[in-house]
């Protein structure tokens, strides 16, 4: 049994056969054998190898003609590695006496060799490992052929271990079968955090290298609430953890029965309670766990992991796609909330020392009219079918909010021009999740049809902290004091003014907070459709002067921890039965 | 990684040698390369021994493993017909630095050599 530590993301227990995915998304089975197909299997493997070495004796040779043999040394050694008898040996052994697929024995004793370079002191010898992990995916690509296996082709549950899911990848599970999901690298905003999240299922991100001690098809434990991922589990451990998961869905099945109950206060109060996606699959999800609408809809994954900008048509498909399945409920499209760096299509900013203080989301958006336009223009014809509303990100003062909206107009005009449908009267609103927005919102609230408050980036403005930043993150909180003021700040500016506002961040989707956000005065609230139950379920549990009471206390209280210590308090007496 | 008895016959000549591998790094990817390929251009089945672990010659994985250091001592150990040239080949390799292992094999000073 391994246990590895990493970051946890979203929370769950999660058991289940491994699927390591690499750099090329190769899937390994760890597939057994009917006894008549080893001969065939053993000779469909020597193909494989052969070929392999071809590709490789071809590479040596055209790189000694053209760079030298220094240069060609690399896949002599290679195709060294190729032939090696002893590693034929072995493979074979595996398939002729353990019946496992070629596949799968080649990819374990390729990865027992990796293992034991990087086991071997000095960084010459553990970057050999990447040696290996070369050759296997040459072996795997012959193997595998046409018949290679896409993620997107998985037909029975899995976990997916990788060591960095890219938003290509994620869009090619199949979330019917994705039990959990565990990555080598990434933080607590990474993507593959924020997949998980929206999918519901547990995650562990930032554990380091790992994927050399695992093959596909092994048990692997993933558990998303202590941020841990344990291989070859033994029996008391895996014992321990299928009773987690048994109580996981006596818990999902009591919140089952509240999916057609609205969030009602015990005092009144229809609370909206919407929901966050990334993707347009997502939306089945929302509908599923009864929320009113989709109160952000992120378009980042348009632009991610791609090397040129998506289309207009690209982004009408997905925006008129979720338009379209949620009818008339609202849908919230938040415009390219990204840094420069992470969009392959623009030049890398020359002096981005801060990228959370540099050029990204709007201020990117409005340095790049042709791209913003493309997706405001796209926006706007996804409205003519359902009931759209836009919202602008990372806005800190008036003038950005007015550029944007000029770029808005100018795109309406366009489209008027041309005779396309649009709604003339789509509502559009602007993220609050700056401290100058919170300061200035008299003024914005005279500008804006709607807000919403996203509490991940105010908590890092606010308390100058990166969250991803290890050494600092543990300063991250939405119940600092401070925090908790802007929110308030915020509530009582658009209530007085009487424009709508909403929140998206993270926080809400706790139910650790939903009593002091009631309390504070919000009634709508956008969290991962997974989190949708959990919340309504404390709202339909509470009365608003019960709420009140508690941000009123909340705020008289001058740290995080306090905060949060009375917070976990109170929501023990609503249920003393909830797993905060 | 494991170690398989050959069946050899018993009256084969067995030739042993311990020699220090020089070297910026030590027995790395492309030394081990040339070592392995030399090595199995001999019929005699050659072991190498570092540290207690024994290893197929032939084999550059099973040399990887070693993770044999600069100045490290490893024994050469050759059973078969021609384990003489084999070991006086291969302890010559590791005395060049792993330079040129298509030279002519001259005959090495028979230190260590039984």
């Amino acid at each position: 049994m391994q246990r590895l530590q990493g970051i946890a993301v979203s929370p769950g227990v999660a058991i289940g056969e491994a699927l390591v995915v690499d750099n090329e998304g190769f899937r390994i089975p760890r597939r057994f054998l009917p006894r008549d197909a080893v001969d065939e299997e053993l000779q469909r493997l020597e193909r494989a190898l052969n070929a392999a070495s071809a590709e490789v004796e071809r590479n040596r040779d055209r790189v000694q003609h053209q760079l030298g043999d220094e240069y060609a040394a690399i896949f002599s050694a290679h195709l060294q590695m190729l032939t090696d008898r002893r590693l034929r040996e072995e493979v074979a052994d595996l398939v002729r006496n353990r019946h496992y697929s070629p596949e799968y024995a080649v990819s374990r004793s390729l990865r027992r060799y990796a293992k034991a370079f990087q086991e071997i002191e000095g960084e010459y010898m553990s970057e050999r490992a990447n040696d290996i992990f070369d050759i296997e995916k040459r072996i795997l690509r012959n193997l595998l052929g046409q018949r290679r296996e896409e993620l997107s082709q998985v037909t029975s549950p899995v976990l997916v271990l990788a060591r960095n899911l890219t938003p290509s990848e994620t869009a090619n599970l199949n979330p019917q079968f994705v039990l959990g999901l565990a990555t080598e690298v990434g933080g607590p905003g990474s993507h593959t955090a924020i997949v998980a999240e929206g999918l519901g299922i547990p995650a562990v991100v930032g554990i380091g290298g790992f994927l050399t001690d695992v093959s596909g098809g092994e048990t692997v434990v993933i558990d998303g609430d202590q941020g841990m991922v344990i291989l070859s589990p033994d029996e008391e451990t895996l014992a321990r953890y299928r009773h987690e998961v048994e109580e996981q869905r006596s818990l999902a099945a009591k919140l089952e029965q509240l999916r057609e109950l609205p969030a009602e206060t015990t005092s009144g109060e229809r609370i909206q309670l919407l929901g966050n996606i990334e993707f347009p699959a997502e939306v089945q999800q929302c509908l599923d766990r009864g929320a009113d609408g989709i109160g952000l809809y992120r378009t980042e994954f348009l632009y991610l992991g791609r090397d040129d900008d998506p289309s207009e048509e690209a982004h009408y498909a997905a925006y008129s796609e979720v338009a379209e399945a949620m009818r008339d409920h609202p849908v919230v499209i938040r415009t390219l909330d990204l840094g420069a760096d992470k969009l392959n299509t623009l030049p890398d900013p020359e002096d981005e020392r801060n990228p959370f203080l540099g050029l990204r989301s709007i201020r990117l958006a409005l340095k790049n009219r042709d791209l913003f336009r493309k997706q405001l223009r796209a926006v706007l014809r996804a409205s003519a079918h359902g009931n759209i509303r836009l919202m602008f990100p990372l806005i800190a003062t008036l003038l950005e909010l007015r550029q944007a909206k000029m770029v808005l107009a100018d795109a309406m005009e366009d489209l008027e021009e041309a005779g396309v449908p649009f709604d003339r009267d789509m509502k559009v609103g602007m993220m609050v999740e700056t401290p100058a927005a919170v300061v200035m919102m008299d003024m914005f609230v005279h500008e804006v049809d709607f807000f919403s408050i996203g509490t991940n980036d105010l908590v890092q403005y606010c308390l100058a902290v990166d969250r991803s930043n290890k050494d600092v993150a543990s300063l991250y909180t939405a119940s600092d004091p401070s925090v908790l003021r802007l929110i308030q700040m915020s509530i009582s500016a658009a209530k007085k003014a009487d424009v709508p506002i909403s929140m998206c961040g993270q926080m809400c989707g706790n139910p650790m907070y939903t009593m002091l956000l009631l309390g504070l005065g919000l009634r709508s609230m956008s969290v991962t459709p997974a989190a949708v139950p959990e919340i309504k379920r404390v709202c339909r549990s509470v009365s608003i002067k019960q709420c009140e009471k508690v941000a009123k206390r909340s705020l008289a209280l001058d740290s995080a921890r306090d905060v949060k210590t009375y917070l976990k308090e109170e929501l023990t007496k609503v249920f003393p039965e909830f797993p905060v | 990684m494991r170690r398989r008895h050959e069946r050899l016959s018993m009256d084969m000549p067995v030739v042993e040698r311990t020699v220090k591998v020089t070297g910026e790094h030590g027995l790395h990817l492309r030394p081990a390369e040339v070592f392995s390929r030399l090595a199995m251009s001999f019929e005699s089945e050659i072991q190498v021994v570092y540290e207690s672990v024994c290893v197929d010659a032939k084999s550059i994985l099973n040399m990887l493993t070693l993770g044999a250091a600069p100045g490290a001592e490893i024994r050469l150990t050759a059973r078969g017909a021609d384990a003489e040239d084999a070991i006086n080949a291969l302890a010559q390799l590791i005395e060049n630095d792993f330079e040129n292992p298509q030279t002519t094999r001259r005959d090495a000073d028979a230190d260590g050599a039984p």
